[in-house]
């Protein structure tokens, strides 16, 4: 069953631009994505949107549907209704390339400044040797696609572009307890560098992370909440402190 | 390894000049939360103040444990009250302090408020009004980190509130106020052990779960009651409410139908 949507579609580069009107043709089954193609094949040529699997599992079609960012592989058109119209902008917080394409460089940048895996002296890959509960806790956040969606709703990037220097964003606080709750991880000072370097006490835990998170990853909940309680333990508890001291308990 | 351009050109946001585009009713979940919260802030205010919080075997939950030697005979904590003569303000401004500081700072209200009085953000993808924003980095937001010390003190309340349902349980013949008291017993224990920092204390700090069994089967506990954490916030505010007027209305004697 087709019937014709109208969308308004985001068209510019480097910033400058404006919602372009477009009436197309919809189709049971579709989803945003592939109306953004059709507009690509029949009105629209040079209309740029970044997209790879249309599978909801690479993360590159992150744009903003009717406000919420959304994957446009992933939204259904049914979820609107025929008479609606549908408005599809870019990210947000990032800078734009071109229409639908945003520079996510950001988070490339944010990504190499936290220290990678450090196994134990001694220790070599193949003799790792851990069970499965000690496991599962990062295997929740290993299941991040980097769409940077949570990175991009999150206020505190979102409506302060001058926090970026001091703000890495939800999809590195889960990077960050990923590899702090890794029984084989000895890096040094993560949850200091977490709470200095990469912002943690900017997050007020208002959750719209783990709102737009396609994979359901419980980002606030599992990643973020406990990170800011380690870092308590780490910076604002006397009582951890001297228990640290008394039992010389280090990690 | 990637490369990333800092080209000038590219540096700029797609220029969107509304505060939000989303066409849904994003502003009705803060402004329920908005009228939620307020409710209870009078409520508590009013409570506070009320003198009529003990008709036997009831006590009210806000005036619980009730430690001056105004409080009635059957009223105080164990019959214990250290706070003499001298004190002559309302009992319950003694604990108000413990589970007020608790809920303020909870990590779910603390979503809950920030989203519906402060508006950083009211809504997901909706920009926030504000010029400025520094989060929970300096004071006094900071001081939020000092939660769970107001979690070790909510379990005393908790204590102190399922004490009170028992000695009603143990009153005959049991009336209705016992099943609300018991209620609510039940679910501010919920709640108070569904909480993040409780979560963190029993294993979640740990990074071996399995050397520790025991702590890795308390966090897989509280984890569960934690999924729920936002619904029991709700649902404990409300039936500390609802006891706490019930056992009023019943000592002012609005309430007073056989097995009230």
């Amino acid at each position: 069953m087709s019937y014709k949507a109208k969308f308004k579609v985001w068209r510019g580069e480097g910033g400058e631009g404006k919602l372009e009107d477009f009436t197309i043709e919809v189709n049971e089954g579709e989803v945003v994505l592939d109306i953004i193609h059709r507009l690509q094949a029949t009105q629209a040529p040079d209309l740029a949107v970044r997209w790879n699997c249309k599978a909801g599992k690479c993360g590159s079609c992150s744009m903003e549907i009717n406000g919420k960012p959304r994957l446009g592989c992933m939204t259904r058109m049914s979820t609107f209704s025929e008479d609606e119209t549908i408005t599809v902008t870019p990210m947000r917080t990032f800078p734009v390339i071109k229409d639908l394409v945003t520079d996510v460089s950001y988070n490339y940048e944010k990504a190499r400044e936290v220290p990678s895996f450090t196994p134990p002296e001694g220790v070599r890959p193949g003799e790792y040797r851990m069970q499965q509960v000690d496991v599962q806790r990062g295997q929740e956040f290993r299941k991040c696609i980097e769409c940077f969606m949570c990175n991009n709703v999150c206020h505190v990037i979102r409506d302060h572009e001058e926090n970026k220097p001091a703000f890495s964003g939800p999809r590195f606080f889960i990077r960050i307890a990923e590899l702090d709750m890794h029984p084989y991880d000895v890096a040094p000072d993560r949850k200091e560098t977490a709470q200095g370097e990469h912002g943690l006490g900017y997050c007020n835990i208002t959750k719209c992370c783990t709102e737009v998170c396609p994979e359901h990853i419980k980002i606030t909940d599992n990643a973020i909440i406990p990170m800011k309680e380690r870092v308590v333990d780490t910076k604002y508890d006397p009582l951890v402190w001297l228990g640290n001291k008394i039992f010389k308990r280090s990690k | 390894m990637t490369q990333t351009t800092p080209d000038p050109v590219r540096r700029q946001r797609a220029q969107v000049k509304v505060r939000t585009l989303r066409t849904d009713r994003w502003w009705l979940a803060p402004l329920l939360t908005f009228l939620g919260l307020s409710s209870f802030l009078v409520y508590g205010v009013w409570a506070i103040l009320d003198t009529s919080y003990f008709v036997d075997p009831y006590i009210a939950p806000f005036s619980s444990p009730c430690l001056a030697t105004s409080c009635p005979e059957g009223a105080r904590f164990l019959g214990w009250a250290p706070f003499g003569d001298w004190y002559t303000l309302p009992p319950g401004l003694l604990i108000l302090g413990l589970p007020g500081g608790f809920r303020l700072t909870c990590y779910y209200y603390r979503k809950s408020y920030y989203r519906s009085f402060w508006l950083s953000p009211a809504a997901c993808a909706v920009q926030e009004p504000h010029g400025k924003y520094t989060g929970e980095t300096r004071f006094p937001l900071i001081v939020q980190n000092v939660h769970r010390y107001f979690f070790y003190f909510a379990i005393l309340i908790g204590g102190v509130l399922t004490y009170d349902a028992i000695l009603a349980l143990i009153h005959k013949p049991i009336g209705l106020g016992t099943w609300i008291l018991v209620l609510n017993a039940v679910l501010i224990l919920g709640y108070t052990f569904g909480c993040h920092s409780c979560r963190h204390i029993t294993a979640g700090r740990l990074n071996h779960f399995s050397r520790h069994p025991v702590r890795y089967r308390a966090w897989t506990f509280v984890s569960k009651l934690n999924a729920r954490h936002q619904q029991l916030a709700w649902a404990s505010m409300f039936s500390v409410m609802g006891a706490d007027l019930y056992v009023r209305l019943v000592a002012k004697g609005i309430i007073a139908f056989p097995f009230a």
